[in-house]
Order: C-alpha cells, then sequence, then structure tokens
C-alpha cells in the first residue's frame, strides 16, 4: 500500500524539479560566489535568479529585498532582534499567543533576560485574534508586532495587512512569521505595509535549511550573524548556494501551482474533513473554517489522546500530525488550543491533517476508510468514553 | 517519533485486559486529563489469600500510557497484594523493555493506579499530593510545590539534594534551571525566615565544585512540616501498617540492602548502611558508584526498594567516603 503522507505543515517532500536543479551545485558549479574564478562564475547569477524567484512567489518590489536564511527560526529571530535593536526608544514587542515557538520562546527570553516586554494578544475559540486588545497594546514604545500569517497547527489566517497599518500607525514595524503561508495563498508584499515576513524552503517542497527574511527596502535592519559582506552584509557566512536554488527554484514551482493549491488540494481538504465529521461523533474542526489554509484540518476527537491515534494511523501507513502533549514531549497539550480554550477533553486528541499537492483522491479514500475503526477503538480504551456526559464521571486522583 | 521499545509498540497495539472488569473489588483512578493521560486500575481480590485474581483497566493516554497499563495488569495478575505493592515504576518500565525518560511517568502512573486499588479495596482513602503546581520535572511528573515543599522541610541547598530527595532532574535534566529557580526564591526565603544560614542558600556555593558540596549540610530541623511529601512515590494515605520496632526496621533495611549489593557490585560499585535516623537512612555508596553520573539514580532505586520493603515513607541519603 502507497503511503500516505499528510503531515505536509511539518514538512514537504522536496519536488524531483528542485533536487534537479540543485545538484549541479554540489558538484560542478561548487565554486564560492565570492571567489574571483570561474569556479563560482556561474553561482552569482544562480543566486540573483534565486532571489527573483522568491521576490516574484512574494510579490515584493525589489528582489534585493530577500535574504537568505538558514530557515524559518532564523528569520524570526533576526526580524525582531534587529528591530528592537535598531528603534531606540522603543522596547515592546507585541505578538499573538498563539505564535509558533521560534517566536515565542525568543520573546519569553527576551522579557526574562532583556527586560523588553511582550504583549501576547489572545484569540476567540476560533482562533482568531482580538483585535481591540491588540489595538490597545499597541503604543508610542511598540518596537515591532511579530504576528504569524498562517498557524501552523489550525491553518487560521490573520488579516495581516490590517494589522500592519495599525502597527504603522503607531510607529511600530510589522514582522509576520508567514512560513505556512507562503506558497499556500497568493501574496502581493509590495502593496501592503508589511516591514519583515519569514519563510522556510522546506515547508514548499524545498530543502531544509534555508529560507528567507524579506526586509522592506527602507526598514532599518542590523544584522544577526556578522562577519562577511554576503546578503550585503545584512546576513553574513557563505551562501547555503545549492539550498538557495532549491528555495529558488520551489518558490518557482509554488507559484506555477498557486492554482491548485487553493482548488484540487483544497477540495481533498473539504472531502476529508466533511466525512470525518459525519462518520465520527464527537469530533469538532479546531480554528476559523472559513479564514484558513487550504490544505489544513485540524480535527479534534474527544475523549481520546492525540499520539495514541497517531501510531493507529502510522500502522495503516498514514502519516499526521498532533498537537497533543504526548507527541511534543512537554506535557501540555498545545499551547494553540490552549489559547482558543478548546477543552483538554478535545485538546489532547487533537489531530492535523496537511495535504500538499503531492495527494490524491485514493489518499483521502485510505484515511476515511481507517479513521473511524480507530477512534472507535480507543474510545472503548478510554475511562472518559463510558462516563462522558454522566453524573459520575471518571475523576481521577489528582485531576 | 518516540523511541519505544518492540514490547511497548506490542503492548500498545494488542493490550491485554483492557476494559471494563464487572464488580471489581478495588478501582484505583488515577492520572489528571490536563496532563494528557489519566487511568482506571480494577482488580479482583479473593479475600482469603489476598491474591489479585483478575484485574482491567482503562487508560486515556499515548502508546506508552496505555503499554504500561496494560503490562502492569500482566505482572499483578496472580500475585497477592502484599507481592503486587513491591512492584516499582521502575519493574513496569523494565518489563517493557524501558521507556523514553520523558514517559517514565506513564510508569509512575500504573504504580500510584495500584495503590489507589488497593486502598480503594481496603476502604481507605489514597491521597496523592502531586499536580498542585507548575509542572517542572516531566520525566518523574514532580511539580515546583512539591520542590518547594523538600527543599523547606529538609532545608535542601543544591541540585543534587532535589534530585536525591524528589528525583527531580535525575534523568533527561532539562528542568535543571527550573529547578534552580525554586532552590534560589525558596533559599532566600527560609534565609530570612531565619530557617537557614545565609552562607549556606543557594547560590552562595553555586560557584563551587559540586563534590565540594555536602551532601547534607547541618541545619535547623524543621518540625513544623509534616513529613508527607517527602518522596513523590511514597504512598500518603493512611496505609495500614504494622508498627515495626526499631530494632525490625533496621534489620529489613540491613537486609534489603544486602539484597542489591550484588547487583550493584556487578557494575563495580557498592553501597554499605551507615545509619538509620528516624526516616533518614544514610547509606555510603562506593567503588564505582562513586562520582557516577547515574548515582542519584542508584539512590533512587534504593530508596524505592527500601519503601516498598517497610511499606512506610523514608529517605535515602548518600554519605560520601570523606566525610
Amino acid at each position: 500500500m502507497k503511503p500516505v503522507y499528510l503531515d505536509n505543515n511539518a514538512t514537504t517532500r522536496v519536488d524531483p524539479q528542485v533536487l534537479g536543479a540543485m545538484l549541479p551545485y554540489f558538484s560542478e558549479q561548487f565554486g564560492n560566489a565570492s571567489s574571483m574564478h570561474s569556479f563560482g562564475a556561474s553561482v552569482g547569477p544562480a543566486l540573483k535568479t534565486a532571489r527573483q524567484q522568491v521576490q516574484a512567489l512574494l510579490g515584493a518590489a525589489f528582489d534585493h529585498e530577500i535574504i537568505f536564511t538558514s530557515g524559518g527560526t532564523e528569520s524570526d529571530n533576526t526580524a525582531i532582534l534587529s528591530a528592537l535593536e535598531s528603534q531606540t526608544g522603543r522596547h515592546e514587542v507585541v505578538t499573538s499567543a498563539v505564535e509558533h515557538p521560534a517566536v515565542l520562546s525568543l520573546c519569553d527570553y527576551l522579557e526574562k533576560h532583556r527586560g523588553i516586554k511582550v504583549h501576547r494578544i489572545p484569540v476567540d475559540s476560533m482562533g482568531r485574534l482580538d483585535i481591540e486588545a491588540y489595538r490597545k497594546a499597541l503604543g508610542p514604545r511598540t518596537a515591532i508586532v511579530s504576528i504569524m500569517w498562517a498557524n501552523n497547527e489550525t491553518g487560521t489566517l490573520f488579516p495581516v495587512d490590517g494589522l500592519a497599518e495599525l502597527a504603522h500607525a503607531a510607529g511600530a514595524l510589522f514582522h509576520t512569521d508567514a512560513v505556512q503561508a507562503v506558497g499556500k495563498i497568493p501574496m502581493d508584499l509590495k502593496s501592503t505595509e508589511i516591514d519583515m515576513l519569514s519563510l522556510s524552503g522546506h515547508k514548499l517542497h524545498g530543502p531544509k535549511g534555508v529560507g528567507a527574511l524579506y526586509v522592506r527596502r527602507g526598514v532599518r535592519f542590523r544584522p544577526l550573524l556578522r562577519g562577511g559582506h554576503q546578503e550585503r552584509a545584512r546576513r553574513a557566512g557563505t551562501e547555503n548556494v545549492p539550498a538557495i536554488i532549491g528555495l529558488g527554484a520551489a518558490s518557482e514551482m509554488a507559484l506555477a501551482h498557486m492554482a491548485e493549491e487553493n482548488t484540487r488540494v483544497k477540495q481533498l481538504r473539504d472531502r476529508l474533513e466533511k466525512t470525518i465529521l459525519e462518520r465520527i461523533p464527537h469530533c469538532f474542526v479546531t480554528g476559523d473554517p472559513d479564514d484558513r489554509l487550504p490544505n489544513t484540518s485540524n480535527i479534534a476527537f474527544e475523549y481520546i489522546e492525540g499520539e495514541a491515534i497517531l501510531l493507529l494511523l502510522n500502522q495503516a501507513g498514514i502519516a499526521a500530525s498532533s498537537g497533543s502533549a504526548c507527541t511534543s514531549g512537554s506535557l501540555e497539550p498545545s499551547h494553540v488550543l490552549r489559547a482558543m480554550k478548546v477543552p483538554y477533553t478535545a485538546a489532547h486528541g487533537a489531530t492535523r491533517f496537511s495535504l500538499s499537492r503531492d495527494n490524491d483522491d485514493a489518499d483521502i479514500d485510505q484515511v476515511i476508510s481507517v479513521l473511524p475503526g480507530i477512534i472507535e477503538r480507543l474510545r472503548q480504551l478510554s475511562p472518559f468514553w463510558e462516563s462522558r456526559g454522566s453524573t459520575q464521571a471518571f475523576a481521577p486522583a489528582y485531576a | 517519533m518516540w523511541d519505544y521499545s518492540e514490547k511497548v509498540k506490542e503492548h500498545f497495539f494488542n493490550p491485554r485486559n483492557a476494559g471494563v472488569l464487572e464488580e471489581a473489588d478495588g478501582v484505583g483512578d488515577v492520572g489528571a486529563i490536563s496532563c494528557g493521560d489519566a487511568l482506571r486500575l480494577m482488580i479482583k481480590v479473593d479475600p482469603s489469600t489476598e491474591i489479585i485474581t483478575a484485574a482491567k483497566f482503562q487508560t486515556f493516554g499515548c502508546g506508552s500510557a496505555i503499554a504500561s497499563s496494560s503490562a502492569l495488569t500482566e505482572m499483578i495478575i496472580g500475585k497477592t497484594i502484599a507481592e503486587a505493592m513491591v512492584i516499582t515504576n521502575q519493574d513496569i518500565a523494565d518489563f517493557l523493555g524501558g521507556l523514553p525518560p520523558e514517559k517514565m511517568h506513564c510508569s509512575v502512573m500504573g504504580y500510584e493506579a495500584l495503590r489507589a486499588a488497593v486502598a480503594n479495596y481496603r476502604g481507605e482513602a489514597w491521597v496523592d499530593d502531586h499536580e498542585e503546581g507548575t509542572l517542572l520535572c516531566k520525566c518523574f511528573g514532580i511539580d515546583d510545590a512539591m520542590v518547594e515543599r523538600t527543599v523547606r522541610a529538609n532545608a535542601l541547598t543544591s541540585i543534587e539534594q532535589v534530585t536525591y530527595y524528589t528525583k527531580a532532574g535525575g534523568s533527561c535534566s532539562t528542568c535543571i534551571e527550573g529547578i534552580e529557580e525554586v532552590l534560589t526564591r525558596v533559599n532566600r526565603a527560609m534565609v530570612e525566615e531565619g530557617l537557614l544560614e545565609p552562607g549556606l542558600a543557594f547560590g552562595k556555593s553555586a560557584s563551587k565544585p559540586m563534590a565540594q558540596i555536602k551532601p547534607l549540610p547541618v541545619v535547623k530541623p524543621v518540625t513544623h512540616l509534616p513529613k508527607a511529601g517527602i518522596s513523590p512515590l511514597a504512598p500518603t494515605g493512611k496505609a495500614a501498617q504494622p508498627q515495626m520496632t526499631t530494632l525490625q526496621k533496621i534489620r529489613l533495611i540491613e537486609q534489603a540492602i544486602e539484597e542489591l549489593r550484588p547487583i550493584l557490585r556487578q557494575d563495580g560499585g557498592d553501597c554499605e548502611l551507615v545509619d538509620v535516623e528516624g526516616d533518614k537512612v544514610m547509606v555510603r555508596l562506593s567503588g564505582a558508584c562513586v562520582g557516577c553520573q547515574m548515582a542519584s539514580v542508584t539512590v533512587q532505586g534504593v530508596q524505592e526498594r527500601l519503601i516498598s520493603k517497610l511499606g512506610h515513607p523514608l529517605r535515602v541519603i548518600p554519605i560520601s567516603a570523606t566525610h
């Protein structure tokens, strides 16, 4: 049986065409772009092409607004630290409660060790940002707003265009972690007020270990890494040439497949979701059903635990993901679902199916054929299932 | 993906004794849905022999929680209650060919469920003292309230001591920084309250090499605090224990340590009993145990063994050879 991969928000398969574009830069074209000889002769122009390919995907005005980095985490760290360093007199960060750890852990650190005030804007039960709280948090001391474009767990989209305008009205810079959004929804940064944007190669069928930070022309910038003059001295270190070429090729392909992502892939997602909701009792979709990535479906199955679901799905050849406590190694369920106040009995059983253009109808059929049995089997094992809704509910000793 | 042993996977995919046990004589419910784990253990006991004739479980939890529950039922069926109560969480983990350190709490849950079910069978209340505060040590399920209480009750002033007393930090050690925070905060408060010499407080001596920190600095005994909560694994409910004389107790401890020594010697180490003072058991680790990074785990093992043998909470304190 063909394995079914539905964990594309975690990482994607490198497209064979992307790999093909990368390979020469490991062998024949191994030179350093900075060298004055022919071994690196084609590298400089190839990097420029890659930059233009990323620029086109983002709808950026200039190719030099793209800085290549090692990935989403580096881009996020660079953006936030740069803004705090370059904006004298502003020492506050505004972010959301549901950001990726690449932003939240940095904010926790800055708050604890650097005396930076961090505002974490809450979300409602559908994962939508509390705009009033956001407005109130902005002020003359706000250095930067960092709010994700799309949530990695639920796929919920934040209205980053409008949020950027509000940030500018308060004189703050606006950064968005768009790692999950880039390549899945159309973008035109030049027509927005977004100052900085992070993206990652391996989420769009490119290689791991490469990403980019978009920095709008004219925005004050301080590099995270100092050293050589690479990336106009905004990110020192010899370029990861094959990976950057791969990111460029992946960006071009993502742009070409954008319509498909929002039609065929979305229809697959919708069919999967609809069938699960029809056939399995006591489950619901988390996140905003309307403003959502076309490829993501996060479904909370009540009274059971996510890791057990994943292990049984894996046995059936299906790869999905969970925000449950046990898969992450932390004991708390997903901070995203907790911020949305999803009840514990459901948050632990939340399972994320994230599709890509690699998926087809047969994949969805396979999930639909095994999932109801898996959920039923685990519920029979669960002490909470039997006593659900009863007055003599299961109440363990230290609940 | 967790690195589960084949046996864990086998017990997860084919759990033994899953489901409801009709007319159970004892039911133990432990865990909490907020932690992602909960277990109901149901047992049938033959009243004349106290043999556990049947056991079934229902578990809400991850793969290793379900596997640990399944393993527990296999381990206790056919044993007397007294025999079953000797089983430690480490025994459950060993039965399964080991558990990832982050998942050790699954075996602790099994250990506790058995105690809760036995207490229920005997008509006693089983009181657990975890989960009041923020979880600090994920491996052993120790929260900050537990660490704070133990630090106060025993005037602990080093990370090593906290690990010896509570297990926290004894496995993956990612919570060391969190333990440092609790230690710093509680020691500072204790100094302010006059319960601790300022020079002994954690942080003052942090620059000293670990080896120079005495395992147990002499401090004012704190008598007004309850003894409960000293060991995370000690049952704190009113377990029916016959009163033992001090001599009987020391003999039992001696016997338990003698049983352990051959195991330690296999690894080139050794352990001898130095003194017993109330519920404190002083031991001297020697040979390969000295300076071994796993020494704290060994001490925990000795402590668990003694607790199950005596059915009474106590602390095992390692005395270094030079003092």
